[in-house]
């Protein structure tokens, strides 16, 4: 059998695989990317940030299809129109989805996951929330629709951040 | 939007690909320029014949080069010549493709040369390095998410909705590895892979395990689409793009149902609308879908309108699209096995399409006869899709 | 073939700093602009929409991702162009002639005040193995290859420094009755030898300031425009975009990209005698000397001969080419890719007769050209008219 029975097209693709230490010994440049940026959080998430700061958490109402946007906008996409009110919401939320991550950031591997997910504020439309951690369970114990609620950071170190929440635990009843 | 007042239309009459790898030897200008030869030398071509070319490649920072399109240009073959880059995240690859078809479509080109390339091995220490910059800067970054994270979030949304079994989307892999052992660029080809070994694989950010992911890569692909005047003139079986759709959905990925991609389902509508397909399950004959996740695929099928939601596993389970069943999906082995250099997917999708439709594809030929293709990408923060309708006529 | 019609446009003013919105409230200003202009609603009446950034622009892997809720576009056919905003409307152009979409929308801005390592992005374009290492190792602003360009151009046609000198002082001083335009300034032939030598011949005051500024263009169909408004249209005539070697040492001194792109255009267009044809002239303007080569590769001079037209006056308001009367990039600052809808904003304002003090009277076709910048030959060219 030909190599071109044995393998449909294309034919003949070029192109020279590496293995991992064979890169090391080609020729190579290294270099860093000195791409540096601050930008400017805006008029919304300015706001939503100062109110971390505050231990609560807020949201812009769209007037016209009725959504507490969280986190908010100065301008509702669904309706392109001008958001019109800030809405304090109790901070208390669901398990909307979830993942238990035994790998971090750069793929290295972790021994202990890390619980993370997203979450719908109470108060606010279904899937209208944010991404963050889980806290105070075992992996086992967390499901989707499970009632959480935010552990702050004390109010001396918090610093108008999303760090600020320092993860969600299972509601107390 | 007139989707039926179509002033040229297009056709692709030749392909190309580079070998898909971990690492490749050769530079992006490099595989751009391999991939382009070999689509131009398929249509009986020579870059003097093209009017204008178009590029698609993801983030510039695998490269670590600002501009990247611009750099990229001698190597595509765009020296002198209109040239365009166009960029929507993982749904490039076939996203770039649609762009080469409005440029032809309108009446303004009529040979153009589609080159997508990319070189995800650069970037050090891993590709997840260059995403680490997709995010947030206020509401992600500061968690250090990996990118896994929000597709494995995805995945149990999915699964939770729709009461899908995990054991049937790790069969997605398991049929895609082996069908990719037919295709000369793949990467992780496996004719011995079974449903065990990726049940039982390392687990990364669970419910998504190692095997339940397409590798990141290096390769290239490039296409030649001509206008409705000049198709026959370079080939008997020229591959007509009958529908083009996209479609993006809000940035606030936390707002979005996660378990149905509804702007899949529009970006399908789009094309089908323009292709004339009323009952897709009826009028299309395969599909290739984007499947960086084994999930994805499912999830995709049903969005592209040819499963109802959670059905696509159940199609699965029951072997309805391996390459000899009766809806095949990825014969070509798909990013799960073939590879998954972002935007060089195009290959392994407009590509596949092409040669499947044109009969060609050898033993990767799928049984029934096929005469309506669809192949779709998808990709920024799992956000905006990219969907094409091929036909033989 | 159906017609292309610019139907509205919007533009924040430019501005060297907007700290107090971050880049979505500052797309969504420019947007809200523009569709009050084309009397449209982006939510129903939109068929496509398309933004054009670079990732390293914006600190972002993906910039695409962060780009439809401000102009609209959730849940519609969007996509990003890395290209300058002409490339964008080029793009609009050949989707609005399939037939298929009759309203397109093109964004393009510039929040480059936010990009605290400029320099070093730009440098960034620069080829990696062979161009790189030559301004790293000795820690060289990568513009030093303006100073080249603009050496190889003085050589090749027999223009002077005092020719170029000449655009720096026109354009700033252009840019005082342009309200948009943050870098207007009256100063002499003296002012711009005393900034100094930057990238020698290349002086410091010949190199446009950078600035932020989001801008919206709305084009349609011209039967669809037609049921939307009786204002006179202003047509998208013809649009060409073409980009050379990327490799510094294959650079042409007469802006070849230009030439092609404009060629693409004009037969487009039907302009054979753009000298003749064209009332009003908007061209990229970075560096000085770019206006010069650039109006020579548009065919408003012979080769050399943009210089002396720059030095007896013949550039502006009063002179015989109404050139950059917005100010240019010197005047208005460079917007990264916003930079050509800048310039395609002044052609839109001349030919509606909304140029205020600037006013070209009469002016009935005009033409904006645009390159990308350093370190490539990239740019395009549209050709706008009145027919009525
Ligand atoms: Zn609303």
């Amino acid at each position: 059998m030909t190599k071109k029975d044995k393998f449909g097209p294309p034919f003949n693709p070029r192109g020279k695989p590496l293995e991992a230490n064979e890169m090391e010994k080609i020729p190579h440049i290294r270099a860093k990317a000195p791409a540096k940026y601050a930008w400017a959080a805006g008029t919304a998430m300015s706001r939503f940030l100062e109110e971390l700061k505050n231990g609560k958490i807020i949201g812009r109402l769209c007037a016209q299809c009725d959504r507490v946007l969280v986190p908010p906008r100065m301008f509702c996409e669904r309706c392109f129109k001008p958001t019109t009110e800030w809405v304090y919401l109790p901070g208390t939320a669901v398990v909307e989805t979830f993942s238990i991550s035994y790998i971090d950031q750069n793929a290295n591997r972790i021994k202990e996951p890390i619980l993370v997910g997203t979450v719908a504020f109470d108060g606010a439309p279904p899937d209208c929330g944010i991404m963050h951690y889980f806290g105070e369970m075992k992996p086992e114990e967390l499901k989707i629709g499970m009632p959480v609620e935010p552990v702050w950071k004390p109010q001396n170190e918090r610093v108008g951040s999303i760090l600020d929440i320092k993860y969600f635990r299972p509601r107390k009843k | 939007m007139n989707l039926k007042k179509i002033r040229k239309d297009v056709a692709v009459v030749g392909a190309g690909m580079t070998v898909f790898a971990r690492r490749l030897q050769e530079t992006g200008k490099e595989m751009a320029w391999e991939a382009a030869k070999m689509a131009l030398d398929e249509a009986g071509l020579t870059l003097q014949d093209i009017d204008a070319v178009i590029m698609g490649s993801a983030p510039d920072a695998f490269d670590g080069v600002h501009k990247k399109g611009d750099w990229l240009l001698d190597g595509a073959g765009g020296t002198n010549k209109p040239y365009m880059r166009v960029f929507i995240g993982g749904g490039t690859a076939v996203f770039a493709p649609i762009a080469g078809w409005w440029h032809v479509a309108s009446g303004m080109f009529q040979r153009v040369l589609v080159v997508c390339e990319e070189k995800m091995s650069s970037v050090q220490p891993h590709a997840q390095s260059a995403f680490g910059h997709i995010w947030d800067p206020i509401l992600d970054r500061p968690l250090k998410p990996n990118l896994v994270w929000i597709f494995s979030m995805e995945m149990q949304r999915y699964m939770y909705k729709y009461n899908v079994r995990y054991e049937d989307i790790a069969l997605v892999a398991v049929k895609n590895k082996r069908n990719a052992v037919g295709h000369p660029c793949a990467q992780l080809a496996d004719p011995n892979i079974t449903l065990e070994d990726v049940l039982n694989s390392e687990p990364m950010a669970l419910p998504v395990r190692r095997l339940d992911i397409s590798p990141p890569s290096d390769g290239a692909a490039a296409i030649v689409l001509v206008s409705e005047d000049v198709a026959y003139e370079h080939t008997d079986t020229p591959v007509w793009i009958d529908g083009v759709g996209w479609c993006i959905d809000t940035t606030m990925w936390t707002n979005r149902d996660l378990a149905f991609p509804k702007f899949v389902a529009r970006a399908a509508k789009m094309a089908y609308e323009m292709a004339g397909i009323k009952d897709p399950r009826k009028e299309i004959d395969f599909a290739e879908p984007y499947d960086p996740f084994d999930y994805k695929e499912l999830q995709h099928l049903e969005g592209l309108l040819l499963a109802e939601p959670g059905e696509a596993a159940i199609m699965t389970r029951e072997g309805k699209t391996q390459r000899d069943g009766e809806f095949p999906v990825c014969p070509s082995g798909g990013l799960l096995g073939v590879g998954n250099p972002i935007a060089a997917a195009l290959g392994i999708k407009i590509g596949e399409l092409y040669w499947q439709l044109a009969g060609k594809a050898g033993p990767r030929q799928v049984k029934k006869d096929v005469r309506t293709g669809v192949a779709q990408a998808w990709g920024d923060l799992m956000q905006v899709s990219s969907v094409v309708v091929m036909r033989r006529r | 073939m159906r017609d292309v019609v610019v139907l509205g446009v919007g533009a924040t003013a430019f501005t060297s700093q907007t700290p107090e919105v971050n880049w979505k409230e500052l797309m969504y200003d420019a947007a809200v602009k523009a569709y009050a202009d084309a009397q449209i609603d982006p939510r129903r009446d939109v068929d496509s929409f398309i933004t054009c950034a670079e990732d390293f622009w914006e600190g972002f892997s993906i910039f695409d991702e962060f780009t439809p809720d401000q102009l609209g576009a959730v849940m519609r056919p969007m996509m990003t162009v890395t290209g300058d905003g002409l490339q964008g409307l080029a793009n609009a152009y050949m989707q609005i002639k399939t037939g298929m979409f009759n309203i397109v929308v093109v964004e393009a801005h510039s929040k480059v005040s936010e990009l605290l390592t400029y320099e070093h992005v730009v440098e960034m374009a620069f080829d990696p193995i062979y161009e790189r290492p030559l301004s790293a190792e000795r820690n060289v602003h990568p513009y030093y290859v303006a100073g080249l360009e603009m050496n190889l151009y003085l050589h090749a046609t027999g223009t002077t420094e005092e020719q170029c000198a000449f655009v720096a002082v026109q354009n700033r001083r252009q840019a005082l009755s342009n309200p948009l335009a943050p870098y207007g300034a009256r100063i002499g032939l003296q002012e711009i030898y005393r900034s100094g030598y930057a990238f020698s011949p290349l002086k410091k005051w010949e190199i446009a300031s950078r600035a932020d500024g989001s801008i919206v263009f709305v084009l349609a169909a011209e039967e669809i425009a037609r049921r939307i408004t009786k204002k006179p249209l202003v047509y998208l005539e013809g649009i060409g975009w073409s980009s050379e070697s990327p490799w510094i040492s294959a650079r042409s001194a007469d802006a070849g990209y230009a030439r092609r792109a404009a060629q693409l255009a004009y037969r487009q267009a039907g302009i054979t005698d753009p000298r003749r044809q064209i009332d009003v002239i908007e061209v990229e303007d970075r560096f000085a000397f770019k206006e010069l080569q650039h109006l020579e590769a548009l065919g408003f001079a012979r080769p050399g001969e943009a210089g002396w037209l720059a030095q007896s006056g013949a550039l502006g308001l009063d002179g015989e080419l109404k050139v950059n009367l917005s100010g240019g990039s010197l005047g208005c600052g460079d917007l990264l890719e916003a930079s050509a809808l800048q310039r395609a904003l002044e052609i839109v304002l001349q030919l509606r007769g909304e140029a205020g003090a600037r006013q070209v009277p009469n002016a009935r076709v005009g033409v904006a050209q645009s390159w990308r910048g350093l370190p490539h030959g990239t740019g395009a060219v549209a050709v706008f008219a009145r027919r009525d």
